[in-house]
Formats: structure tokens, C-alpha cells, sequence
């Protein structure tokens, strides 16, 4: 179950952003105690990678409870394995676990267009400012 | 107030692992140190490849070997009668090594050796065909290990394994007589997916290949000038 150590990967960069921004968010807003809160993660995970979105979802409802990142909600957009052949000048799309050299010249799989993507696309967040007490005098 | 932003970020979901990967491979390049990372399936002659490995750059090359098993140093007791140093990293319940173990395993090679008298760490990966692939650990190049008992089809069915190796070691040739097993097939599978891999038969039972295989890695080890006896290299390698 190596989604387990992916999420924790991905935990370790939401940290970091989240770390980073809530600081500027801090500096910017000096007479308010600012909020922010990630509530959706967009991630794209390619067909052609070792990692079954199933298991990435469940390990990341696991392992970000009772932290920052509780309740937020993972969104996975899978992307096909398209390949492009050389020699034909066009894309084809391999048939994972049976076939990967090009169906009509059976050149090598070389040039991958999709399907090898793990990425973190965006991040969504709310940015809540309550105005301190002191202020409101 | 309540405000909904977006922000894109654009970076890999192994970002940290990523990151650790490229330190460790700096420290490696700081010390003119070559990495190799040999992966397969359980069982499929990673140790014992590296037992022939051991003897056959005996004298010629220093090596490190880091061990990556998943609860007992086993595999580590067995090399470290060879007389060099081994780093045994226990995973625990995980799979893989990542980056951050490897570091970790650097760092206790510190206290022992000076890096400098280092030529070659060789990274024996937890037995696994799936996601020792995607954690890279800092390495210059991937090994793939496949016995011939395997199966013709494990490459089409664990590809990104062979796609990302530099070099298919097919292990336990010597069995070959005794299997239904159709190595051209091997070959194919593997070609298919990654046409530039550089493909050795061996058995490190009756010696096959190894010569080969020996040659393949100092031919990675880029900073030859290091090696004491570089003259030796010149010299078919000998199998012990």
C-alpha cells in the first residue's frame, strides 16, 4: 500500500504551501486574525503510474484526520496512457498489461503523451478575516 | 467573510520524496559517488547477484551496499561476510525505500567511512515490482532483476518497473533447461516498453553474464580516476 508514503509526500508539500501562505496571509491582514483553510486538493494521476486512486483517497481521509487538512476533499482526475509513434506520426493509445509498441508499426512505446502525470494541479481555499475585538471599540 | 480561492500549484505529488532523491544524489555527485538501485520481485537473486558483484570488484572498487528489507537484516548479515560495509535500513510495513531512508543511511555511513574513499553504493531495494519504481532514492541508474521463472509476461504487466530500468538483469539462466520459458519473449516485452535497456542474462550459480554485468557498472561509475587500481579495468573482470 504505497499510497500511504505518496500521501504522506503529499501531506509534507500541503503543509508547506499551506504554512507559507497562511503567513503572508498573516503579515498582510496585521489587524485581523486571518483563516485559511484548503478545502479541496486537485490532483491528476496518470493510468501509466503505480497508483490506484481508490487507495490514495482512503489513505488520505486516514491520515489527515484530527490535522489542518481534515475534511478536505480529494479530487482525482485520471488521465489515459497515450502514446505517440515516430514512425506513423500519430498517437495511439496502449493497451496497459498487454500491449505498449504501436499497434500499426509495432515500433517501441517511446514518446508517452499521458498517463505518467502525479500531480498536484491547484489547491482550493477559503480565507476567512475576523476582525480582532480590540478593533471593534 | 467567507472568500473561495485558487491556487495552482503544478508540482509532483512525490514532491518531498522528489526533493530528498536530488539531495542525496548532490551528496553522491559532491563525493564522486555512483548509485545504483537494484529492484525486482521477492526472491528473484537480488542478494546473491550482489554476492558474485562483491567478489568480482574485490580490491578493484569501493563499494557500500545499502539493504533494504522489510523486517530482518538477513540479506545484510550475508554480505557483510564479504567485508564490506553494509547499511541495513529496516522498512517496516513499507513496501519501497524512499529518499528520506537513504538518507538516513548515508548519514550512518558517515560516522563509519569517509566519503571520499567511496566509488560505488549499491541500493538493494525491498522485493517489489510495483512502487519501488516511482520512490526514485538518489540513484544514477536502475537495475531490474527478472528470474526466468518468472514468466515471459511480468514487464507487460509491471511496466513501469521496466520502463524505468537502465539495465534487465534476467537471473537464474542456468535453469532455463528445466523451464518452458521463452526468452526472446523477455526480451521483447521489455523492448516494447523501454527499447534503449541494456539486457544481461545471468546466473550466479554457474557464473554466466556476470563478467558482463561487472563491466555495465563501471561503466556508470563515472569518476574513474578514483579507482585505485583503474589499470585492472582494462582487464577482463574474473568471477570468484
Amino acid at each position: 500500500m504505497h499510497e500511504v508514503d505518496m500521501t504522506r509526500s503529499l501531506i509534507l508539500t500541503l503543509k508547506d504551501w499551506w504554512e507559507e501562505n497562511k503567513k503572508q496571509v498573516t503579515n498582510h491582514d496585521a489587524n485581523h486574525d486571518s483563516q485559511l483553510q484548503i478545502t479541496r486538493v486537485h490532483l491528476i494521476v496518470g493510468k501509466f503510474t503505480c497508483v490506484e486512486p481508490k487507495s490514495l483517497e482512503f489513505a488520505f481521509e486516514a491520515q489527515t484526520q484530527n490535522s489542518f487538512l481534515e475534511g478536505v476533499i480529494l479530487q482525482i482526475q485520471e488521465t489515459p496512457l497515450i502514446a505517440f509513434c515516430h514512425s506513423c506520426q500519430c498517437e495511439y493509445f496502449p493497451e496497459i498489461g498487454i500491449h505498449y509498441a504501436c499497434p500499426t508499426c509495432s515500433a517501441p512505446m517511446e514518446d508517452i503523451r499521458s498517463g505518467r502525470e502525479l500531480k498536484i494541479a491547484n489547491i482550493e481555499y477559503t480565507y476567512s478575516a475576523h476582525p480582532q475585538l480590540s478593533n471593534q471599540d | 467573510m467567507h472568500q473561495t480561492f485558487d491556487a495552482v500549484l503544478e508540482v509532483n505529488l512525490l514532491h518531498a520524496n522528489q526533493k530528498g532523491a536530488d539531495f542525496n544524489r548532490a551528496y553522491f555527485d559532491r563525493w564522486g559517488i555512483t548509485c545504483i538501485n537494484l529492484m525486482s520481485s521477492p526472491g528473484a537473486g537480488k542478494t546473491v547477484l550482489l554476492e558474485k558483484t562483491l567478489c568480482a570488484l574485490d580490491g578493484k572498487v569501493n563499494i557500500v551496499v545499502i539493504e533494504g528489507d522489510m523486517t530482518t537484516e538477513l540479506d545484510a548479515n550475508r554480505l557483510r561476510q564479504y567485508g564490506v560495509p553494509v547499511i541495513a535500513i529496516n522498512t517496516g510495513r513499507s513496501c519501497h525505500l524512499d529518499s528520506k531512508m537513504v538518507a538516513g543511511a548515508v548519514h550512518q555511513l558517515e560516522h563509519y567511512h569517509e566519503p571520499k574513499n567511496i566509488d560505488l553504493v549499491l541500493v538493494e531495494n525491498v522485493g517489489n515490482l510495483v512502487c519501488p519504481a516511482e520512490f526514485e532514492v538518489g540513484e544514477h541508474a536502475k537495475v531490474a532483476l527478472l528470474s526466468v521463472t518468472e514468466g515471459e509476461d511480468k514487464p507487460l504487466k509491471y511496466p513501469i518497473m521496466f520502463q524505468a530500468a537502465d539495465c534487465l538483469l534476467i537471473t537464474k539462466m542456468d535453469l532455463v533447461p528445466h523451464l518452458d520459458i521463452n526468452l526472446e519473449q523477455i526480451v521483447g516485452n521489455v523492448h516494447q516498453l523501454n527499447p534503449d535497456c541494456t539486457i544481461i542474462p545471468v546466473s550466479a550459480k554457474t557464473g554466466l553474464g556476470i563478467p558482463e554485468w561487472v563491466q555495465w557498472i563501471c561503466a556508470q561509475i563515472h569518476n574513474l580516476s578514483k579507482i585505485s587500481t583503474q589499470d585492472s579495468l582494462s582487464e577482463p573482470l574474473t568471477v570468484h
